[in-house]
């Protein structure tokens, strides 16, 4: 992608907002089920109905809404959270922390084993290793993240209790965070006890995520491993006497990485919308699970912002990604 | 070499014929995956006479039986009973009709919406194309899942709502990659030599561009075939029901969590059958394209 793509994609980021924000309005709208109802109880009477609905502005024609809404969210205002009785936007906020901390480990966990998984099978091309290779690649495509979950869960922790099975810190512990980011703030601030607790709690879900991502990292990253192979750089290299590992991770690694980063960062939306269920599973205080409530309360206010925080964070991704793939692959630089 | 006598006419007709077998054998992913489904399709078909005991069938008295290799199982019951003592393997069987029904049907749903929608854009471009691909961005920007979830909580129980919400979601599946397929497409000679021959664009889209996409839509319809199947599961698991009592391997799997720690046999039996579905599907679709694919042949 050029400079000038680049440029366009930025400019098209706005549009596409808008168009989640539309949708997301106009989606949650035709709900069925009153959150009003839900909100006020059994015993309320109509006046007490009408109320709650018109401080939540409930009461408006629906295009009304819309435009009062698409308003307050250029003044960072998402409206209040019905079932928690909050700020929308502060209680999304500070949900995200975990689930960020989440991602990034598990995206870290599949890059390894993924990439790790792709030389493997590259360097043994052809033999029995790049036949099981393939065959844990194939096999770790077809596990659904949450199925994954649960099977750790009775792997791990039921059968043989090695790793926590839910939540996110031992309960027992009494430790005071300044941020939300616990696993960094620890690692910075040298508590070093603390963190080894959060490490055995965050291993299962973040695990859950990355071995099917790691699948798809491997299966792309080791086609595309295998065109380079084919390249006449690989073969003057050779020629010249390389080492095959030298080949493997000096000649035809670097060329490889572009697609493969490519597609990490388109996929990497799907290991973010993974969060939902894996955090549900595992009690993990993050915004997945929060989403989950959301949709069981039908919080509607709550829920908007959930899914528009989901995809600010997908359109962010997706341009870093881009930016990520110009920085890796020289002939993009001077676009 | 041209054969104007036809002399070789018969000893060629034999290859002519032999050679989609031949490239069959060669494909064991195919097969294999192909068989699969057929497996689990016959069974969900055949799950009336098949199945040892209606899959409704409470017995408090078996409760929690293990599978019958292990102590205490029954032989009656083959892969043991559930919290409730219905068996598993008879739910297994009925809960294959509501996996299978959707994902064939939640997949081609999404796949003629999809395909149309990529086909058209690609293919006449302009304004149109603007449209649809700001249509796929924002959809892109959803979380699958949790919008998939939302719809079904929005539609109500059954079926229907369930396939409605796996094609809405995942039509941009099919729409991306047909689209840019067309573009390629609509670049080349046959194209023009349509046009100059004068058939009408829309002749040219439908009767010559689609038959030259058709395998790959045919590839990516049987990926999306193990993708519904897992939706369906998250759906069922995530308690937007698909079908209340009824079986079904989501609702099995969710029913197996709450045993986790006393009767493992309720989450692994569905599961496996549930990957090995997916797996299956895969296979087929990566042999499909390594058959299709001239690069792979």
């Amino acid at each position: 992608m050029s400079g000038q793509a680049l440029l366009r994609r930025l400019a098209l980021v706005p549009v596409t907002l808008f168009g989640v924000a539309l949708v997301v309005f106009v989606l949650l709208r035709i709900i069925p089920g009153d959150p009003i109802l839900l909100m006020a109880g059994p015993g309320a009477s109509a006046a007490d109905l009408q109320s709650l609905r018109e401080s939540f502005g409930l009461d408006k024609s629906i295009p009304l809404q819309f435009l009062l809404w698409l308003r307050d969210l250029f003044h960072g205002d998402l409206g209040r959270s019905i079932s928690f009785r909050g700020d929308v936007v502060q209680v999304v906020v500070e949900r995200m922390p975990p689930t960020l901390e989440l991602v990034f480990i598990a995206l870290m966990l599949a890059m390894t084993f993924g990439g790790a998984l792709a030389l493997l099978g590259s360097y043994f091309r052809g033999g029995k290793v790049e036949w099981i290779v393939d065959g844990i690649i194939a096999l770790f495509q077809s596990v659904p993240d949450f199925l994954l979950a649960l099977l750790l869960i009775l792997l791990c922790t039921v059968v043989f209790s090695l790793l926590p099975g839910s939540g996110r810190i031992d309960p027992a512990l009494q430790v005071d965070f300044k941020t939300q980011f616990y696993i960094f703030e620890s690692l910075f601030t040298g508590r070093f006890d603390v963190l080894g607790g959060l490490l055995a709690h965050i291993a299962l879900p973040s695990l859950a995520l990355a071995l099917p991502f790691a699948s798809m990292i491997a299966r792309v990253l080791k086609a595309s491993l295998g065109d380079a192979e084919k390249q006449d750089y690989t073969a003057m290299a050779r020629s010249r006497g390389y080492h095959e590992s030298r080949i493997l991770m000096v000649e035809s690694l670097p060329n490889a990485l572009i697609p493969a980063a490519s597609l990490t960062g388109i996929q990497l939306t799907f290991l973010l919308a993974g969060t939902v269920l894996v955090e549900r599973i595992f009690g993990y205080p993050g915004i997945g699970n929060l989403a989950m409530d959301a949709v069981s309360s039908r919080d509607l206010p709550l829920l908007q912002g959930i899914i528009l925080a989901f995809a600010v964070l997908f359109v962010a991704v997706n341009l870093l990604s881009d930016l990520i793939v110009v920085a890796l692959n020289p002939r993009l630089r001077n676009g | 070499m041209a054969d104007i006598t036809g002399a070789n006419w018969f000893a060629r007709r034999p290859r002519l014929v032999a050679l989609p077998r031949f490239r069959l054998r060669l494909n064991a992913r195919a097969a294999i995956g192909g068989s699969f489904v057929l497996l689990v399709c016959a069974s969900a078909l055949l799950a009336r006479w098949l199945a040892p005991h209606p899959p409704l069938d409470q017995d408090l008295m078996n409760a929690l039986v293990p599978p019958f290799w292990l102590d205490g199982g029954d032989i009656s019951f083959p892969l043991g009973t559930d919290d409730l003592g219905r068996d598993i393997l008879s739910r297994i069987l009925y809960g294959a009709r509501i996996t299978m029904t959707i994902a064939l049907l939640s997949a081609i749903v999404a796949c003629i919406v999809g395909s149309m929608v990529g086909l058209v854009a690609g293919f006449y471009g302009g304004v149109v194309d603007q449209i649809v691909s700001r249509m796929i961005d924002t959809w892109v920007a959803f979380p699958p899942v949790l919008l998939a979830i939302v719809l079904s909580a929005m539609l109500g129980a059954g079926i229907t709502s369930v396939v409605i919400a796996i094609a809405v979601v995942d039509w941009t599946r099919f729409a991306r990659i047909i689209r840019a397929e067309a573009q390629v497409q609509a670049q080349m000679d046959y194209v023009a030599a349509s046009h100059i021959l004068g058939l009408r664009r829309a002749a040219i889209m439908m009767l010559e561009v689609l038959p030259n996409i058709m395998p790959l839509i045919v590839t990516l319809l049987t990926v999306e075939m193990g993708i519904a199947a897992v939706v369906e599961s998250v759906l069922s698991f995530a308690g937007e029901t698909v079908a209340g009592d009824y079986p079904t391997w989501g609702s099995m799997i969710a029913a197996g969590r709450g045993t986790i720690h006393h009767g493992w046999w309720l989450l692994v039996f569905p599961s496996v059958c549930l990957i090995a579905t997916v797996l299956s599907f895969n296979l087929l679709g990566d042999g499909l394209r390594r058959l299709i694919d001239p690069v792979h042949r």
